[in-house]
């Protein structure tokens, strides 16, 4: 796990996703190759941006009821959320200019 | 200044070409693309790769070939080409707004998977429609789900998908596959698999999550709802060759032509390896050798030119 990241668990995350900092939560697993491509620009972002954005991971494989219960059916899925409520939702990977292109209007 | 050899791509072949490259001193940069590693990335266990007896996982052995491109000073850009001029030397290379030039190009930006381009199927994606089974199969735990191929991938797919899936129905639109004798059987024959043969999709139905396919008998015309959860695709792959339509010659199907034997594209300088001219081998150990082959053309190449 990264430095800038906060690793989510289903216990954690109510409390996570409700922090009025926008919140980005990384859906991921161990054996998503395209969920790995997402490591690096994400722990940059989370560097870049750590005043105005929390980036969470999220471990489908040991939390599967959070995944569950925000319908995720394919990773990567990023879903930016801000005082609990779900704002955006980005399935599949992106490079960092993409991803900083739809976190924009949250962390201005 | 302009670099000596430029590859687009980061599947087998482009990195073999990297690893050979950088080892003869041409110092390669590599736009390795939003799909690094390639199609390997998207597979789980790799079993016929010469040199791991037990086996090796696609992104493993996709991460071990980058950390040895790196390793003799390949240098990476994490992006995706958007645009090639191939009309003189050095050739020029967009990324967005960025422009690199070289005097020699390998293509390897390979092949990826094909979609039905039927209705709801693109609005769908991520929401229950897949051409990933090992990414995406977790996710349908004790749910029934349809798969449409009849290719030995496909079977592949399917059996895979069972793990999680409490019903996996293969649809088809002819009455027997074309995958391996023993793919198809162990597919047909397994208890969670049922195969709808000569059967079409029409339709991907369902409002924010999949809820079934239109389905059509191709013999009786006879059109009905198959309610599954999710949908996976796994009929085969088209080359990645969009950018370079029209500046080096690809054949009906798309795939890069090369000189017989050789790497050699119809472009002086332009060289090709992998799933993006091959469409008949498509394994992962036969695009790393066309890489390898690239790369000394590159080298041969560049020693005649500057001489």
């Amino acid at each position: 796990m990264g430095q800038n990241t906060v690793k989510g668990t289903d216990a954690t995350f109510v409390e996570l996703i409700g922090s009025s900092t926008p919140t980005l939560v990384d859906f991921w697993a161990e054996w998503c190759g395209p969920c790995k491509m997402m490591d690096g620009p994400l722990e940059e972002i989370a560097g870049d941006r750590s005043e105005q954005l929390q980036i969470v991971k999220l471990n489908v494989d040991e939390n599967p009821s959070t995944a569950m219960q925000f319908g995720v059916m394919s990773i990567p899925t990023m879903i930016i959320f801000q005082a609990g409520e779900e704002k955006k939702r980005l399935v599949g990977a992106r490079s960092k200019a993409q991803l900083e292109a739809e976190i924009a209007s949250f962390v201005s | 200044m302009a670099e000596k050899v430029l590859i687009i791509g980061s599947g087998p072949a482009g990195l073999t070409a990297a690893i050979y490259a950088a080892r003869a001193d041409l110092n390669p940069l590599m736009i390795e693309g939003m799909e690094r590693g390639g199609q390997l990335m998207l597979t789980t266990e790799v079993e016929n790769y010469p040199g791991f007896p037990e086996g090796i996982m696609g992104p493993e052995l996709m991460d071990g070939m980058r950390k040895q491109a790196e390793r003799f000073g390949t240098r990476i850009v994490s992006s995706d080409v958007t645009k090639v001029d191939l009309s003189e030397r050095p050739f020029k290379v967009w990324v967005a707004d960025d422009l690199y030039e070289s005097e020699a190009l390998v293509i390897s930006t390979g092949a990826s998977a094909r979609w039905l381009g039927i209705p709801g199927e693109s609005r769908l994606r991520g929401y229950g429609v897949s051409a990933c089974a090992t990414c995406d199969g977790f996710f349908f735990r004790d749910r029934e789900i349809a798969i449409v191929g009849g290719g030995d991938s496909a079977m592949e797919e399917a059996i895979f998908l069972t793990k999680f899936a409490s019903k996996v129905t293969i649809l088809h639109r002819r009455d027997q596959f074309r995958a391996s004798k023993i793919m198809a059987q162990r597919a047909i024959d397994h208890p969670k698999i049922e195969v709808l043969w000569n059967t079409t999709i029409e339709e991907v139905l369902g409002g924010d999550l999949v809820t079934g396919l239109r389905v059509k008998n191709v013999l009786t015309d006879e059109e009905s709802v198959l309610p599954v959860e999710g949908f996976f695709l796994a009929i085969g792959h088209d080359p990645n060759t969009k950018i370079f339509q029209g500046q080096v010659d690809l054949d009906a199907s798309g795939y890069v032509v090369t000189e017989g034997g050789s790497t050699r594209t119809s472009v002086e300088g332009v060289f090709a390896a992998g799933d993006v001219v091959d469409h008949y081998y498509q394994q992962a150990v036969t695009a790393a050798g066309m890489g390898c082959q690239a790369a000394i053309d590159v080298e041969h190449w560049l020693d005649r030119t500057e001489a």
